[in-house]
């Protein structure tokens, strides 16, 4: 009860007139992280339950735990493994350092040496994301005089998760800066953007560093390492590819791949959709649309078929797998702000994205993955879907009480 | 048909004039900001689009070209050089007709739109349609596929703007990037999300 007393007795000098006022948004946030508001809504129009903004996005945070753990094991064992193959025995920089202070040592089959080595390389990408994009949130919070919010935990930890870990630490920087800047504060902070900031800031990197971010070559966190990852290799030889290289369908299920850090498994992501889902926190219109959409356009490039092409005979069930399609589905499209807000138009939101996923993976050779650049594609037409589906409604209810 | 069908796709999607070529921005940030006038100078677009690029093309292919006069007895006359100002004539009296229509039939439209009616006459995006028409040389029924294309692609664009403009309705812009400034930001983002296009091979 000490630090309650302490925040009390400080907090005179942020309100309005106190000598710190330009700080209040500090002050406010580290009240918030340690004590939930004990003040619930009273009267008849507001539902009284404790769910607010912050219960809702801390539920996101901790649904993403499975994901995180198979990123530090993942990165961790395609490091070790690489080097095994490469003969290797010892990190350079700081990071071997780190590893031999803590007498960790590069076997691929132990589960501890992985879950180290990933960690080295996971820490670094999201104390980045979170310092660098914090200063940036705190900042508009003081000048703008609003909160921080806690979706800007969210923001960082998605953002870090869909980042390659060989990508150098100043284009972190750089792409949660443009992420949370002009993807969200510019239009006045959470809830009030129109897409999603964390697939802002990666699109903004994709296309500003196609060289590190594509994913055809890759993303194996050891320098001279390279070799593409199973999307990569679908996009040139259709699935033969993958499977011929030695990927299996449950491998790739359970996330033992090369790809960005946290979206390699399907496994791991669908655990933390079922967290969502129970708390009711994601919406499963926009989940199930996606997926129905991905598996119909998927049948459909099947049963169309190409000579030249051989993404066209990627079945849907390797569709779900590969690359980022469930960790796109379950976190990135369901963010209530940046997707359509009618029941119908989630369907319709949905449908859309899994099949510009499709689309964009089968048609476009320029990118391997579909499922980011779906979803900003989706975000832009959200507004306009719920438009459509309350003036449809309108005139259904019109035409209804008309006689 | 396939060939059409795929130049329809990627005139509308791939090299969408308002998000790929940035052409018609005037238009395109001052009309977006209500769903029903932008859903009206879309169509009035597209239909200008429509009508001008097929007829520019028979002028191109039939008067200007070099050695289009052929016909007339003049093979080796070459009129290319009158092609700018003979297109914008050919949109002017287009525009000027579709006015006058609006104006009958459709009085509400034809307020809301206001002085941007006259001024698709200079909208460069109608222009640049048929530029784009005369440069990769289409042929009169790609040219009308073309026309309807790039005219719905622009369509497209600032419908779905203004569905972005109402929804930031409820957002808090900071003041000094308040109307246009934040209307250029928010087009740049969805040229980013139009991006996902480019690179397909039709």
């Amino acid at each position: 009860m000490a630090l309650r007393r302490l925040l009390d007795k400080v907090e005179p000098l942020f309100l309005k007139g106190g000598s710190l006022e330009k700080f209040y948004a500090i002050y406010e946030m580290i009240d918030s992280v340690l004590y939930t508001s004990a003040r619930p809504t009273q009267h008849a129009p507001h539902v009284r339950d404790g769910i607010n903004l912050q219960r809702a996005m801390t539920y996101v945070v901790w649904a993403t735990i499975p994901c995180i753990l198979m990123a530090l094991w993942n990165t961790g064992y395609q490091a070790n493994t690489a080097m095994t193959s490469l003969g290797l025995s010892a990190v350079e920089g700081w990071r071997g350092s780190f590893l031999s202070l803590l007498g960790v040592g590069f076997n691929p089959n132990s589960l501890w040496d992985n879950m180290v080595h990933g960690f080295a390389y996971f820490l670094p990408l999201y104390l980045v994301t979170l310092v660098v994009g914090g200063i940036w949130e705190v900042l508009f919070a003081a000048i703008r005089g609003h909160d921080v919010n806690e979706g800007f935990l969210v923001t960082s930890m998605l953002f870090t998760l869909t980042l390659p870990p060989s990508i150098p630490l100043w284009q972190v920087a750089l792409g949660i800066s443009f992420g949370v800047v002009i993807g969200k504060e510019v239009y006045g902070g959470v809830g009030k953007n129109f897409l999603n900031p964390a697939l802002t800031g990666r699109a903004f990197l994709y296309f500003a560093f196609p060289a590190q971010m594509s994913g055809d070559v890759v993303w194996t966190a050891v320098d001279g390492f390279s070799g593409a990852t199973p999307l990569g290799l679908a996009a040139l030889g259709g699935i033969e590819a993958v499977t011929n290289s030695g990927f299996s369908w449950m491998q790739s299920f359970i996330g033992v791949e090369q790809g960005s850090i946290g979206e390699t498994s399907a496994l791991a992501c669908l655990l933390g959709a079922a967290f969502l889902l129970y708390t009711r926190v994601a919406s499963w219109r926009i989940m199930a649309g996606i997926f129905l959409g991905m598996v119909t356009t998927s049948l459909l490039f099947n049963l169309i078929g190409s000579d030249t092409n051989p993404m066209f005979g990627m079945s849907w069930y390797w569709h779900f797998v590969l690359g980022g399609f469930a960790f796109g589905m379950i976190f990135m499209a369901t963010d209530p702000v940046s997707a359509a807000m009618t029941e119908q138009g989630r369907w319709i939101f949905g449908l859309l994205i899994g099949f510009m996923t499709v689309l964009i993976r089968v048609v476009n050779p320029a990118y391997p993955e579909g499922i980011m650049l779906a979803i900003l594609f989706g975000n832009l037409f959200a507004p306009l879907i719920d438009y459509g589906v309350m003036k449809a409604n309108i005139r259904r209810r019109l035409r209804r009480n008309a006689i | 048909m396939e060939h059409y069908l795929s130049l329809l796709v990627k005139s509308i999607f791939i090299e969408n004039l308002a998000l790929a070529f940035f052409l018609g921005m005037c238009t395109f940030l001052a009309i977006s900001k209500k769903i029903e006038t932008a859903i009206g100078l879309g169509i009035a677009v597209a239909a200008v689009q429509v009508i001008t690029v097929p007829l520019n093309n028979l002028l191109f292919q039939f008067l200007l070209k070099d050695g289009a006069l052929a016909w007339a007895g003049f093979p080796e006359v070459n009129l290319s050089f009158l092609g700018l100002i003979s297109y914008i004539g050919v949109i002017a009296a287009v525009v000027q007709i579709l006015e006058m229509l609006l104006d009958k039939y459709f009085p509400a439209l034809y307020h809301a739109l206001g002085i941007f009616l006259p001024l698709i006459t200079v909208n460069c995006a109608i222009l640049g349609g048929t530029l784009f028409m005369v440069e990769r040389d289409y042929n009169f029924a790609e040219s009308a596929v073309y026309g309807l294309g790039s005219g719905v692609s622009w369509a497209l664009a600032i419908i779905s703007l203004a569905g972005i403009r109402e929804k930031l309705k409820y957002s808090d812009v900071p003041p000094a990037l308040q109307g246009l400034g934040i209307t250029f930001i928010t087009a740049g983002l969805m040229s980013l999300g139009f991006m996902a296009f480019s690179g397909i091979q039709l």
